[in-house]
């Protein structure tokens, strides 16, 4: 699926817009950074309740391409120009991280591979 | 080729703002120097955990990259207050952070779990309670056979 269709599925307001031809094969819904450090893959969109420019940072190591703030939260300015800098997409979605991740899950979005190492 | 130390950057205490400005500059480092990718990423998410512990945890530090022909070395090195126990610190879920760290994604006990788990080989020595020195080897073996 790429960014686009995923922009359709959840009515997602742009903030900072990359490429919406990415792909993107599956999705991390979190508010624990290092759980994203710890589980995300490759092609992996991230969407989260936080807007500091961790949440961007955090990205950038993990090479996620688009971050999806989700309940209407608008990220601080500091996120906003990070995300320029790092050429990472920023959407806003009105719906709760939890519909969020259902409507994509439904649609196709695979969850990410657990690999537990406890 | 011996020891080449492309990156040594201090790490401010409690500057949560500038957190992941150094690992930043090593990924971009690395991505330069042709590191394979996977590499690269995993010495980012270890980087990033170090220099976050630095700033959550510590008085202040400094964090030493360097590349050698069969592997890349990370240290940390801080300026204490020093971790108690260092096998409960590396349990998954345990942490000391306080509420504003936590506000900000962090704190939630995995940290030294992920360097642990995306490193090739992790030591952390904790001189006596002050000073925490952790020292994590990526090896490059797979990347030059790759």
């Amino acid at each position: 699926m790429k960014i686009r269709d995923i922009k359709k599925l959840l009515d997602l307001k742009t903030i900072v817009e990359t490429d919406p031809e990415i792909e993107v094969t599956a999705a991390c819904g979190a508010d624990l950074m290092s759980d994203v450090l710890a589980f995300s893959n490759r092609k992996t969109i991230l969407l989260t309740g936080l807007t500091n420019p961790q949440v961007v940072r955090t990205a950038e190591m993990v090479d996620i391409q688009a971050i999806i703030f989700v309940r209407d939260k608008n990220p601080e300015d500091n996120t906003v120009e990070l995300a320029r800098q790092k050429d990472i997409a920023l959407y806003r979605a009105g719906d709760s991280l939890f519909a969020c991740c259902g409507i994509l899950y439904q649609a196709g979005v695979q969850p990410e591979e657990i690999k537990s190492f406890y | 080729m011996g020891k080449n130390v492309i990156l040594e950057e201090e790490v401010e205490a409690r500057n949560f703002e500038r957190g992941g400005e150094v690992s930043s500059r090593l990924k971009t480092l690395l991505t330069r120097l042709n590191i394979d990718p996977d590499i690269i990423r995993r010495s980012s998410i270890i980087t990033y955990e170090l220099e976050m512990n630095i700033i959550i945890h510590s008085r202040g530090g400094k964090i030493v990259a360097s590349v050698e022909k069969d592997r890349l070395q990370i240290a940390a090195r801080d300026e204490g207050p020093g971790i108690e126990d260092v096998d409960r610190a590396l349990r998954p879920g345990f942490s000391t952070a306080d509420q504003d760290v936590r506000e900000l994604g962090f704190g939630a006990g995995m940290g030294l779990n992920n360097v642990d788990k995306y490193s090739d080989n992790l030591k952390i020595h904790s001189d006596e309670g002050t000073k925490v020195h952790s020292t994590v080897f990526l090896s490059r073996e797979d990347e030059e056979n790759g």
